[in-house]
């Protein structure tokens, strides 16, 4: 089942999908273009995973961490599918991160990997954008950069685990106003989704609601005012957002 | 408390002194810009009186005690003239961490396990007090370990929220802490730690083992 939380006509809804469409409780079948789309959960911590796949690493000229870089975004920067997100106009690069979004389905401390994927609430697609100028060696990769309000939209849809019985076998892919520019596979994660789990609640305590953003395969591109930028997990979702100026 | 606890890091200048040419040099090649800031999640919330978790393998923790400012009103791009008048409230909060060297990665595993930053009692109306005026004094098993003002701040009160806001909206609940002192005295299981902010409030907390 895939689910989300959507705006039509005024009103909140939660809707599920079929054949493509946003189906109402009670029945009505919309074009996803009929609704407002809202983050498919209120996330509790966010947590975020930098330079996970090998090839990434790379790109970015930094030896592969032995321990997973992460960091933490606050709820200020999720944003919805077809949303607008905002480039501000003093950045020169500014790019996507399409990234596999794991929810927390219950309280996790100290979780073995082989049943981590057992407190998984669902998967949903995410865009991690980054804003490079703002980039500074303190606690890299700091609030400035990945902490800005809007700037991480999340959906369109919360799929249930049952749907995506290998999260580490995912194709991912970005197109900016259509053309493909990002490929890759959650295969190639160096931390994968059941390691994160377990590493994570190896020293804190895991909720529901709380949200980990599992890092970006190779393929980062500046996108400008008016790009539309679509980020895709395979069986997940396909998650568009519009860049848009001051 | 539904809000998120945004604090701000490297914000006194003796820290800074301290750190010296390395500011310069890799990994960090040049001062920071701007406000360095790192996130409290909530599973680090705790309550007057409840026990900080202390890791088997970690002999002491440091006690970061701090004026919390509580956002009474959405804070978008505001001016630090301004600043001030979106406050709510203050509070005391102690931003626990395990002692650490590099500020080059997110410190996650040193300043996020559960427990690691009590809060409380009570929020106080901030009404007409100047935040960087108060002195934040830091108790382990009653002995005074550190008295700190707003006089060694990087950038006082209004300065850090104004900073903030220009690219993240505050929202009322939102709490942010203006920062430790330099060198955050230790504490060890089976003490106890009590922050003091004249005026605001004081707040015990017990070291435990994990």
């Amino acid at each position: 089942m895939k689910r989300a939380r959507v705006i039509y006509q005024g009103g909140e809804w939660t809707a599920t999908e079929a054949d493509g469409m946003a189906c109402l409780p009670d029945g009505r079948r919309l074009a996803e273009t009929e609704v407002t789309w809202l983050p498919p959960v209120i996330p509790r911590t966010i947590f975020a995973v930098g330079l996970n796949y090998a090839d990434h690493a790379r790109e970015l000229a930094f030896t592969p961490p032995t321990e997973p870089l992460i960091f933490l975004k606050s709820p200020n920067t999720i944003g919805g599918h077809r949303s607008t997100v905002r480039r501000p106009a003093d950045v020169t690069f500014m790019h996507y991160e399409c990234e596999l979004a794991v929810v927390i389905g219950r309280a996790a401390r100290r979780v073995g990997r082989a049943e981590a994927l057992d407190y998984v609430a669902g998967y949903t697609v995410a865009n991690d954008y980054a804003f490079r100028d703002y980039l500074e060696n303190y606690y890299r990769p700091n609030l400035r950069v990945k902490g800005r309000d809007h700037a991480t939209p999340l959906g369109p849809w919360l799929v249930d685990p049952a749907d995506v019985p290998d999260p580490a076998n995912l194709v991912l892919r970005t197109t900016v106003n259509g053309h493909e520019t990002q490929r890759g596979s959650t295969s190639d994660m160096i931390f994968s989704v059941a390691w994160l789990i377990e590493y994570l609640s190896g020293f804190l305590t895991l909720s529901p609601g709380d949200l980990i953003l599992t890092g970006t395969p190779d393929g980062l591109v500046n996108v400008q005012v008016g790009d539309v930028v679509t980020t895709e997990v395979q069986g997940v979702g396909r998650l568009t957002s519009t860049i848009v100026g001051d | 408390m539904t809000g998120t606890v945004f604090a701000a890091a490297l914000n006194r200048r003796e820290t800074l002194e301290a750190l010296g040419g390395a500011l310069s040099r890799d990994p960090y090649r040049s001062p920071p810009k701007a406000p360095v800031l790192h996130l409290k999640p909530a599973n680090t919330w705790i309550g007057p009186g409840e026990p900080i978790p202390c890791p088997p393998d970690v002999p002491a923790l440091r006690m970061g005690g701090t004026i919390g400012l509580v956002i009474g009103r959405t804070a978008s791009s505001v001016t630090e003239t301004e600043a001030l008048s979106y406050l709510g409230g203050l509070v005391v909060v102690n931003d626990v961490s395990i002692p650490y060297q590099s500020h080059y990665r997110p410190a996650i595993k040193q300043r996020c396990r559960d427990g690691f930053c009590p809060i409380g009692p009570v929020v106080v109306p901030a009404g007409p007090i100047d935040p960087d005026r108060l002195e934040v004094v830091i108790e382990v098993d009653g002995q005074v370990q550190s008295r700190t003002s707003g006089n060694g701040l990087v950038r006082r009160a209004a300065r850090v929220l104004a900073d903030i806001s220009e690219f993240i909206t505050l929202q009322p609940g939102d709490i942010l802490l203006l920062g430790e002192p330099h060198q955050p005295p230790l504490a060890t299981p089976g003490q106890l730690v009590r922050i003091i902010v004249e005026g605001v409030g004081s707040l015990d907390n017990p070291v435990r083992w994990e």
